[in-house]
């Protein structure tokens, strides 16, 4: 067995082992990523693998297998290493472990395929705003439709390898927070949005025109995720320099307080 | 089933869950009572009246309210973390805020969720009595909320993203926001708590839509401004003064009025460094909302060593008044009198007191109270205690019927006993806490209350406004944080510490039905409705419960 090999299991355990003891919401996993970027990243690195032998993101860690024990190193550190206890509760320590648990490992780290190229963040801004139109569906700080996800700090929710995954393969590692669905009511109705929330008896999203809209199941006649992103691929339509350009600019977007 | 079927039409044709375009305007803020199914600010109109004009629950049918939906805090409270916001609701959409910080958006008949915004907070975030936030105000597609670490921010109303946020006040030095901010035309209105900090406090103006300083009242003068001869000369004492603001104001539009009422001076509890009345503390002041200047100010009780904070929703009422209408101001205050002021000018009109008070004999002709009591070394026994007759939680104004509706503590009593302090950044600057037989907070779980009657109790009181009579009494065996709904068919909604959250007829105070909710009411109940049914929600414990009549 390879070692690659050998590291695939292991995460995919941990993965596994992770999906058993919860469920992660999309608000634990962003204020994990707040939290991680303005805590951790600083020793960690962006992508969770700058301290040797620890890829935070790819599940490998020396000491523990288990969020609870990943949250407990993250609470009181590890004595005799540069690893320091920390001030954040359970809830906030937990919500890092969603974060490191959610993130991709492939395209956090790099590595696994794909590179990340650097890029020069105005040139993408304009790019943003121009060519590639994402504002046309993007919001950022205040700014732009609502129905596609909130840019405004995708720069600490995501890592630059995902952005740049996403931009030429929407479909991939979509989020929770930011799935569609197409909803037909009994009267035949066509609704669409995006899926803020659900239950057995209810659901809720955020429509086409920016309606916050609650409908009960029992008065539909289908609800269905929508499989394909309605976002473009933009693999041919913008340069490899371009699109490395456009991650260059997301990953300026912190939001306020990142 | 019929009327669950139309709110699907409705919803589906957009009636029941879109805002209307350009969001809530300060038009429709202004003219709340337009739509009553909504409730767009923290007391529901800007004149402060709590006071709901839906009519589908009624003394009759009152005892047919039901159990909706109940919203569960998603972080269990801390025994100090009270629930104490009252949410808005816009076009079937509600809006609250849970402790310390969190924003969320439900939909208003069913309580499920549309998103929840958590901003990260300073750790040096001080707060004396819980980490607690009492609400949101809303302009357009905005959200305002004020955070315990000293942030002003707006946040996206569709998908709960901030849109800006500004630091008004330093967290370290004990400056919290607490307060649901308040939209006056452009501008989103706000103030700091953190009177045992030794705080200077002000109401500031912030642009709605760019989060820009447009002014600032401070509410302690400082030298050279008219109010600072109130202090001490060649002291710093001003400085550390409090004057702090937690409780929501509220506005005039035809005399373009704003008023805030203001909390107690710092030190609470040894006044030795501060001579002097110690404006603008414990008082009302009345600004230009355009501007921030001062038109006038009423000082409740000057130079105040009882810590009876001013913080209550002014409550504008037009009454006739010596046979003559005119536009007054009710004011239930902290130190046991009740007050009518006229709203244009300031002028005292009465003042009687709703409780047992000793610390002083009556209120001059002037306004000024006739003070009998200060603190000693050795220990002051005052009426009422250092919570107060009332407190920050909201009365109502029932203008059908002319009643003033005040939720009280009675017959309490505090120990103040004068001790040394000392300002050191950040630390509490208070002098000694006085001694009380009710807890200042409840902590922990249940409800327990082992005290005489003579050791305090709690009671909603219905007063005339415009003959001062107190025309009934409902009364609890604990006291009560809670705040009061009336509705245009005559009701009355309150809660207490006991867990009880109920109705009353306006008129003759008889209790008409009650819920069990469990946990301590410590919010204001507002109303609303949403296809055609009304609701009637409040905050208790850490959770929200939501009524409607059953179907």
């Amino acid at each position: 067995m390879t070692r690659a090999i050998a590291l695939l299991m292991i995460a995919a355990g941990a993965v596994a082992a992770a999906a058993q003891e919860h469920s992660y919401t999309q608000a634990d996993i962003e204020n994990g990523a707040r939290l991680y970027q303005a805590s951790c990243a600083g020793c960690h690195g962006q992508n969770g693998d700058m301290v040797p032998g620890i890829e935070l993101q790819r599940g490998q860690f020396r000491r523990a297998t288990t969020d609870a024990e990943i949250v407990r190193i993250i609470q009181a550190g590890i004595p005799g290493t540069t690893m320091p206890p920390t001030s954040f509760n359970e809830t906030q320590a937990g919500s890092i472990v969603a974060f490191l648990r959610t993130s991709s490992p492939a395209a956090a780290s790099g590595r696994g395929g794909i590179s990340v190229a650097r890029g020069d963040a105005a040139r993408g801004r304009a790019t943003f705003e121009g060519k590639g139109q994402c504002a046309t569906c993007h919001r950022v700080n205040g700014t732009g439709p609502r129905v596609a996800p909130d840019l405004s700090e995708i720069g600490t929710i995501r890592p630059a390898g995902e952005l740049q995954e996403k931009l030429v393969d929407p479909s991939a590692n979509v989020r929770p927070g930011n799935r569609y669905v197409d909803v037909v009511t009994r009267s035949g109705s066509k609704i669409s949005g995006r899926l803020l929330n659900q239950d057995t008896f209810t659901i809720q999203l955020i429509d086409s025109n920016e309606r916050l809209v609650s409908l009960p199941r029992a008065e539909l006649r289908d609800v269905s995720f929508v499989k394909t992103s309605p976002m473009p691929s933009y693999r041919g339509t913008l340069s490899p320099e371009e699109i490395a350009d456009l991650v260059a600019y997301l990953v300026t977007l912190k939001g306020y307080r990142p | 089933m019929r009327l669950r079927a139309a709110v699907v039409a409705a919803a589906l044709a957009g009636a029941a869950v879109q805002a209307q375009p350009g969001g809530v305007t300060f038009d429709r803020i202004l003219h709340a009572d337009r739509e009553p199914h909504n409730w767009l600010t923290y007391s529901g109109s800007l004149d402060g009246h709590r006071h709901s004009l839906l009519t589908q629950i009624t003394p009759g049918n009152a005892k047919d309210l039901e159990l909706q939906w109940v919203f569960q805090t998603r972080t269990p409270a801390e025994p100090a973390e009270k629930f104490e916001a009252t949410p808005l609701v816009v076009d079937g959409v509600m809006y609250t805020t849970l402790s310390p910080n969190h924003v969320v958006a439900l939909d208003a008949a069913t309580g499920r969720m549309f998103w929840m915004y958590s901003p990260r907070l300073s750790p040096l975030a001080r707060v004396c009595c819980g980490r607690i936030n009492r609400g949101l105000a809303i302009l357009g597609d905005s959200l305002f909320m004020g955070t315990i670490d000293g942030h002003l921010i707006a946040i996206d109303a569709k998908i709960g993203k901030p849109i800006w946020d500004v630091a008004v006040s330093k967290p370290e030095q004990g400056y919290s926001l607490t307060v649901a901010p308040l939209v006056i035309k452009d501008k989103v209105i706000i103030g700091p708590a953190g009177g045992e900090y030794g705080i200077r406090g002000f109401i500031a103006a912030f642009d709605a839509k760019t989060g820009r300083e447009a002014w600032r009242f401070n509410t302690v003068p400082g030298p050279g401004d008219p109010g600072h001869d109130t202090w001490p000369t060649g002291s710093d004492a001003w400085q550390h003064g409090g004057g702090s603001i937690w409780v929501t104001g509220s506005y005039d539009p035809a005399l373009n009025l704003l008023y805030f009422g203001t909390g107690n001076p710092g030190p609470d509890w040894n006044a030795d460094s501060r001579p002097g009345a110690n404006l603008y503390t414990d008082s009302v002041v009345a600004l230009d909302p355009d501007t921030g200047r001062l038109k006038w100010h009423y000082q409740f009780t000057p130079h105040d060593e009882f810590d009876y904070d001013s913080t209550q929703v002014p409550v504008l009422a037009d009454i006739e008044w010596q046979g003559r209408p005119r536009k007054v101001m009710l004011w239930a205050n902290r130190n046991g009198f009740w007050y009518v002021l006229d709203r244009a000018t300031g002028e005292f009109l009465r003042g009687k007191p709703f409780v047992r008070v000793n610390w002083a004999e009556g209120i001059d002709e002037k306004g000024v109270p006739k003070r009998t009591l200060n603190a000693t070394p050795e220990g002051t026994l005052v009426y009422p205690n250092n919570q107060g007759a009332t407190n920050w939680y909201s009365p109502s104004y029932n203008p059908r019927v002319g009643f003033f509706y005040i939720p009280t503590w009675m017959d309490t009593y505090s120990t103040y006993t004068k001790g040394p302090v000392e300002y050191k950044e950040g630390n509490q600057y208070v002098g000694r806490f006085p001694t009380m037989t009710v807890p200042a907070l409840r902590t922990g779980p249940g409800n327990v209350n082992t005290r005489t009657p003579q050791e305090g109790w709690g009671a909603i009181q219905a007063f005339d406004a415009k003959s001062g009579e107190l025309k009934w009494q409902f009364k609890m065996s604990d006291v009560t944080d809670s705040g009061i709904l009336t509705t245009a068919s005559d009701l009355v909604f309150a809660g207490g510490r006991e867990g009880y959250f109920f109705a009353l007829d306006g008129r003759t105070g008889a209790q008409l039905w009650k819920g069990n909710v469990g946990g301590q009411v410590s919010a204001g109940p507002m109303s609303y409705a949403v296809g055609g049914r009304q609701y009637v929600a409040i905050a208790a414990g850490s959770a929200m419960f939501v009524y409607a009549l059953r179907q």
